[in-house]
C-alpha cells in the first residue's frame, strides 16, 4: 500500500504528511499531526467529537479522509485560544460548568465557534439544532446551550 | 487501497472500471466511512469526484437548476434562488444528518446509497429530477425514480458517474414544493415516513400539474401517481386533501420494524401527503 502525501494548513501552519489512502483525517490529526484534542467518540459521524472545520465549514473529521485535506484549511481546537487566552466560548464553558468528563469538549467548541461565525445572534432554538450532532452525556446540554448563548452575547457586545 | 483524485470526469470512469477489485465513488463519504468503518466496505480503490470541473457547481441552465453531484446540502441551503425554486427539495437535504454531515453530504451520495427512507429522495422524485449519468456507454439522462432498484441496489453499472441532478423548471403557473418526513426524535434520525410534493398553481389557484414522492414505505421511493391526480384539477381543497391522503395511504407498502409498523406507516403516510400538500400549495401563493 502506497502512502499518500499531503499538503495542507492546519490552524494557519503549513502542514504536510504521508497517510495510508484509508486512514481518516482524525487518524492524521491525533497520530501523526499530534493534535489529540480532536477526539473519537463513535468513528461514524453520530457524536460529533471530532469536529474540526475545513475550508471553513464544519465536518467530522472521522467522516473524512487524510487525503482529502490536500490543499485546504484544516481549523481544530487547538486553534481556538490565542496563545493563553482563551477564546470566549472557552471561558464561557468554564464560567457555566459546561463540561464533565470533557471527551465532548473539543466538538462541541469547534461547532459551537462555527454557529457563531455563521449566526452571530442564534436563538436557543438554532443553537440547539446547530449542535445537534455533537453528543454529550454528561451535563444534559443546558450548561452547554447557556454556555453557548452567553458566549454568543459576549462576543457581539465586543464586536 | 488506492484514493485517486481525478480532475475530469473520462479519467474518473477510467479509474472506476480500469482493472479489478472494489472501486468505489466518493463525494461527501458519509455513507463509504461509515461503510468503511464498519467493515461492510473494504475498497481497493477509491475515486474522490470532488475535484471534477462542474461537480461543485450549482448552476442556473436554460430549463432548470443543475446540481453537480458533490454540492454537499449545506451549499445547497445557502443557495438563495435554489432554495426559493426548490424549497422542499433543499429542506428534504437538509435534514440528513448534522450540520457536521450537512458539510459534506450530498444529494447524489444520498440517491446512490439506496435506502428507502432517503429524506432527498422523495423531493428529487416529485421535483421530476433527473440524473446525468456518465459512464463507460456515453452519457444518459434518467428520471431519479429509476436509479435505486431495491434497498442498497442501482439500476447503474460499474464505472456509471452521476455528474448532477437536474431539477426541471415546472410549466407556467405559479410552483412550489414541500417535504415532511415522521422521525421519533426532532433531529438527526431516519425517516419512518418521508413524502415529497410539488405543485403547479394557475391563476384561479387550480392545481394543473402536480407529483408525489412516498419514503420509507416501499423497498423504493414511490411515485404516487393517483396522489398526483388527486390534486389535479382542484383548488387544493380539503377534499382533494382527504384524496391524496387516502391515495398514499393506499400505495404504501411498508414493512414492520424497529422504527415503525406497518398500520403506523399507512396511517402517517397520509397524515403526511396531505400536510406537504398543503405547506406546497401555500408556498406556491395559493390561499390558505
Amino acid at each position: 500500500m502506497s502512502k499518500v502525501h499531503v499538503s495542507t494548513t492546519i490552524n494557519g501552519d503549513p502542514v504536510e504528511y504521508l497517510c495510508e489512502a484509508d486512514e481518516t483525517l482524525l487518524d492524521v490529526l491525533r497520530d501523526r499531526i499530534g493534535l489529540t484534542g480532536s477526539k473519537e467518540g463513535c468513528g461514524t459521524g453520530d457524536c460529533g467529537a471530532c469536529s474540526v472545520t475545513v475550508g471553513g465549514r464544519l465536518v467530522c473529521s472521522c467522516l473524512m479522509l487524510g487525503a482529502e485535506a490536500e490543499g485546504q484549511e484544516v481549523e481544530t481546537i487547538e486553534g481556538m485560544a490565542d496563545g493563553e487566552n482563551l477564546h470566549p466560548l472557552q471561558q464561557k464553558f468554564i464560567d457555566h460548568a459546561a463540561l464533565q468528563c470533557g471527551i465532548c469538549t473539543p466538538g462541541l467548541l469547534v461547532a459551537a465557534k462555527s454557529l457563531l461565525e455563521n449566526n452571530p445572534d442564534p436563538t436557543e432554538e438554532e443553537a440547539r439544532y446547530w449542535l445537534a450532532g455533537n453528543l454529550c452525556r454528561c451535563t444534559g446540554y443546558d450548561k452547554i446551550i447557556r454556555a453557548v448563548m452567553d458566549a454568543a452575547q459576549e462576543m457581539r457586545g465586543a464586536s | 487501497m488506492r484514493y485517486e483524485a481525478p480532475t475530469t470526469i473520462d479519467d474518473a470512469v477510467r479509474l472506476l472500471t480500469d482493472g479489478s477489485g472494489d472501486r468505489r465513488i466518493l463525494a461527501g463519504g458519509t455513507d463509504l466511512l461509515v461503510r468503511m468503518r464498519s467493515d461492510m466496505a473494504d475498497p481497493d480503490v477509491i475515486v474522490d469526484i470532488k475535484g471534477i470541473e462542474g461537480f461543485r457547481d450549482i448552476t442556473r441552465e436554460d430549463g432548470g437548476w443543475r446540481v453537480g453531484a458533490a454540492v454537499s446540502g449545506a451549499e445547497m441551503g445557502e443557495h438563495e434562488a435554489l432554495v426559493a425554486a426548490w424549497p422542499g427539495v433543499v429542506e428534504a437535504t437538509n435534514l440528513i444528518g448534522s450540520t457536521q454531515v450537512q458539510g459534506r453530504a450530498t444529494m447524489a451520495g444520498n440517491l446512490c446509497n439506496a435506502s428507502p427512507a432517503a429524506d432527498s429522495v422523495p423531493a428529487m422524485v416529485a421535483a421530476g429530477a433527473v440524473a446525468r449519468v456518465v459512464g463507460p456507454d456515453g452519457t444518459r439522462d434518467i428520471p431519479v425514480e429509476d436509479i435505486p432498484t431495491g434497498p442498497g441496489r442501482l439500476s447503474l453499472t460499474q464505472g456509471d458517474i452521476i455528474a448532477s441532478i437536474f431539477l426541471p423548471d415546472p410549466g407556467a403557473g405559479s410552483s412550489s414544493d414541500a417535504y415532511l418526513r415522521f422521525i421519533p426524535r426532532t433531529e438527526m434520525d431516519i425517516a419512518v415516513v418521508g413524502v415529497g410534493v410539488a405543485l403547479t398553481l394557475d391563476d384561479s389557484g387550480t392545481c394543473v400539474a402536480a407529483r408525489v414522492g412516498l419514503g420509507a414505505v416501499a423497498p423504493t421511493v414511490l411515485v404516487v401517481e393517483e396522489a398526483a391526480n388527486a390534486l389535479i384539477g382542484t383548488k387544493v381543497d380539503d377534499a382533494a386533501l382527504d384524496a391524496v391522503a387516502a391515495a398514499c395511504s393506499a400505495a404504501a407498502n411498508p414493512i414492520d420494524d424497529k422504527r415503525g409498523t406497518v398500520e403506523f406507516r399507512v396511517e402517517v403516510s397520509g397524515v403526511l401527503a396531505r400536510r406537504a400538500a398543503a405547506i406546497a400549495k401555500t408556498r406556491a401563493g395559493g390561499a390558505a
